[in-house]
């Protein structure tokens, strides 16, 4: 058995969650359907609506079902965009963090591209956390023409958590509904809807324990949001398509769990991480640990580092054939690791970032897998640093 | 051993890596990404930078059951490929962008980065045999299929990188029997279509990528005699022995077809002229590199100037470093910038770059 120590990307289902599903399947009933076997599916589905508004601190009616955290995050804010738009055609301007999640930067992106809006990337500090200041200077010269803000509440390759609250606070003061995509905190930090501020927060099912293709908007009672997809009008109208109960009950049941041992799991995983952490500093000089050094500031079982003179394709390929599961933590298109806008907005030049690798620690974590991740690291690392020399070698002659 | 299998997504490095699998190497299969957009999806004709190519590579690789990555090598290979095409044709000379990739890339980045992360070979899909000489050494040597033979584009990798190169295809009897392996084998790209084209040219418009890169640089088509007989839009669109879209607007007072004599340039001239005019008997070639030792005398050779063409019988000898080549049967569109593969029966001898051709 390989170490799977990239439980950010997925993590394991719940085999409570993986019981409900079955379950589930073996039931017959459109939620919409008005029979009884509609009712009963329609039954499953309001349980764990309130079972998941329960776990992130939300009311029953706020959460919009959908396929997923990227469903989510492209119906949050482009539903928050046009709707700001069309009552006050001025409202064009998007506020995001430089450090969002793909699913944020290149739905604010497309939307620059096609659809007018002006975007104001909000700079971050050296661990990756959005500097307040550019935003309350920001709502300060532009407050009338912005459509929202969207920042994420944990950074999915750092760790680092975002001030969502006090952003919140500001964007508030000058009429500006938030968007914050959740996807990595909900089910590993506390998340409490009601009292971040937000207005909309998207999550995902497959990153705490649930299925994969299984999702939720949590939107803010009488916001008003332009729907993305249409059809059958579930979901309060912004979300049509047929609920996919087997994934929604489990989804709930997952979150449900995740929340109530997110304490001790939190501390469990910590440890773990800091062990692992100091594992790889030992193992390697040079390596720098990336994201929040504060415990308080960043998801609990998180461990970002850079290498020195290394490609992180190269380290990812050691570690792989060590028996060892991470990331480079940065997006991919067609497999090939990019480097990581993350990295480069927290101030690192290309060649630091291309060294990176991500560590996400998880339900089924053990010692031993973090033994096995720290044993490996270094014999991977020299051989990736050889790989790196042979190159400018090459090159150089 | 532990071998990196390149796979482009075609069916030859699909066939390779499973015989390298079959001979019991621990096998990983690597697809390299080569271009800047990944994104590109384009079909029909295929190379080797697409998304498709990528998915069909990694296909091939589960159907095998070895592991299986993308490494991006995107970079070098515009520097050292893309960009030295660019500028070879802008020089006047027309370079073979294929040899290129195996002298820079693949038997050079792929193979280093391969040999640091402990890997002890680098297996292809090209069909070409590496035999032991006498003295140990690795030796390139024609395919058992003269057909599909590419030594050609392979004569430019040193004996070195040749000790870590492995070509299961090269004892393939046809392209046909590589096809039924896929087949047989379960491997879906069995019936995908050969790529032909420059991968990073995909509509196969060289011309237009040209003018995209280096602009309009108008000049003048002249004959043998320095008679204007046309114009043109750059000299890059134009190679030695080119007979079709010269832009000349009247025939030749004999009535016979022209072709490309010569390019030059700095003065923006292209020189065309009768076909006998195109033959050449005498080569000059730098920066060679030897199957072995360098030759210390005149040596026969059958000499070779394309990846398809016949190779011609020839006298080949190091003349201060470069090496001169006088052809006993002549050949026609012979270019500065071409590789010219010298061989022994089947053996490549070496190979260099064409710097000057003679008639005499």
């Amino acid at each position: 058995m390989p170490a799977f120590l990239d439980h950010a990307s997925t993590t394991p289902l719940r085999p409570e969650a993986a019981a409900a599903v079955v379950e589930e399947l073996g039931h017959v009933g459109n939620a919409s359907s008005l029979h009884s076997s509609g009712r009963r599916a329609r039954r499953v589905v309001e349980e764990s609506r309130e079972a998941l508004a329960e776990a992130v601190g939300a009311g029953v009616s706020e959460v919009v079902l959908t396929s997923g955290g990227t469903e989510a995050d492209n119906l949050g804010v482009k539903g928050l965009y046009w709707a700001r738009r069309a009552a006050d055609p001025r409202r064009r301007r998007i506020l995001a963090g430089a450090v969002e999640h793909h699913a944020v930067l290149d739905v604010v992106e497309w939307l620059a591209e096609h659809e007018g809006a002006e975007v104001t990337w909000l700079p971050v500090d050296t661990v990756g956390r959005v500097d307040l200041d550019a935003l309350a200077a920001v709502l300060a010269e532009h407050a009338d023409e912005v459509a929202l803000l969207t920042l994420m509440w944990a950074n999915n390759e750092v760790g680092t958590l975002q001030p969502v609250q006090r952003a919140a606070e500001l964007a508030h003061a000058a009429g500006v509904p938030v968007h914050t995509d959740a996807v990595q905190a909900v089910g590993h930090v506390p998340v409490d809807f009601a009292a971040s501020g937000a207005d909309s927060l998207a999550l995902s099912a497959h990153k705490f324990g649930g299925p994969v293709g299984a999702g939720a908007l949590v939107l803010r009672r009488g916001l008003d949001l332009v729907a993305v997809q249409h059809g059958g009008g579930q979901e309060r109208g912004v979300r049509s398509g047929t609920l996919d109960v087997p994934s929604v009950r489990g989804m709930a049941v997952a979150a449900a769990a995740a929340v109530a041992e997110l304490g001790s799991e939190a501390r469990r995983l910590g440890a773990l991480r800091d062990e692992l952490v100091a594992g790889l500093l030992d193992a390697v000089p040079g390596v720098v640990v990336r994201g929040d050094p504060d415990p308080a500031g960043r998801l609990p079982g998180h461990a970002h580092v850079t290498v020195p003179d290394c490609e992180g394709d190269s380290l990812l390929y050691l570690l792989d054939a060590r028996g060892v599961e991470c990331s480079t933590g940065s997006a991919c298109q067609a497999g090939v690791p990019r480097p990581s806008h993350v990295l480069l907005a927290m101030g690192l030049d290309p060649l630091e970032a291309r060294g990176a690798l991500r560590f996400s620690l998880g339900r089924t974590t053990t010692a031993a897998d973090v033994e096995a991740a720290v044993a490996a690291f270094a014999p991977a690392v020299e051989r990736a640093q050889r790989a790196t020399r042979a190159a400018r070698t090459r090159r150089a002659s | 051993m532990r071998v990196l299998a390149a796979m482009s997504g075609g069916v030859d490095s699909a066939v390779a890596a499973a015989r390298a699998v079959d001979a019991g190497h621990e096998v990983v299969g690597v697809h390299m990404a080569l271009s800047r957009q990944p994104g590109t999806l384009r079909t029909g004709a295929r190379g080797c930078c697409t998304i498709e190519d990528a998915r069909d590579a990694r296909r091939a690789a589960d159907v095998l059951g070895i592991p299986f990555y993308v490494w991006d090598l995107s970079e070098t290979f515009v520097a050292d490929v893309v960009e030295d095409f660019v500028a070879e044709y802008a020089a006047g000379r027309t370079p073979n962008p294929c040899v290129r990739c195996n002298e820079r890339i693949k038997f050079a980045a792929l193979l280093d980065k391969a040999l640091a992360l402990g890997f002890d070979a680098v297996c292809t899909g090209h069909y070409a045999r590496v035999v032991r000489a006498p003295d140990g050494g690795a030796r390139l040597h024609r395919a058992r299929d003269r057909a599909k033979d590419q030594s050609y584009v392979l004569a430019v990798v040193a004996p070195a990188e040749l000790e870590h190169s492995l070509f299961p295809l090269g004892d393939a009897e046809s392209k046909d029997e590589v096809r039924a392996e896929a087949q047989r084998r379960g491997l879906a790209v069995a019936a995908k279509p050969d790529s032909h084209d420059i991968c990073f040219i995909p509509d196969g418009d060289t011309r237009g990528f040209l003018r995209r890169h280096l602009g309009e640089q108008p000049g003048e088509v002249v004959d043998a005699a320095g008679e204007v007989v046309g114009t043109h839009a750059g000299t890059y669109g134009f190679t030695v022995g080119q007979r079709r879209g010269l832009g000349v607007d009247r025939p030749a007072p004999d009535g016979r077809p022209r072709y490309v004599l010569s390019i030059s340039p700095a003065e923006r001239r292209v020189v065309v002229g009768a076909a006998e005019e195109l033959r050449v008997r005498r080569l000059l070639a730098a920066s060679p590199v030897w199957g072995g030792d360098a030759p210390e005398g005149p040596v026969e050779v059958a000499a070779q100037v394309r990846a398809h063409g016949e190779a011609v019988p020839a006298r080949a000898r190091v003349v201060a470093g470069q090496v001169e080549v006088l052809l006993h049967e002549p050949l026609t569109g012979v270019a500065p910038g071409q590789t010219v593969a010298l061989y022994v029966g089947d053996r490549v001898l070496g190979s260099a770059t064409i710097t000057t051709t003679a008639r005499d």
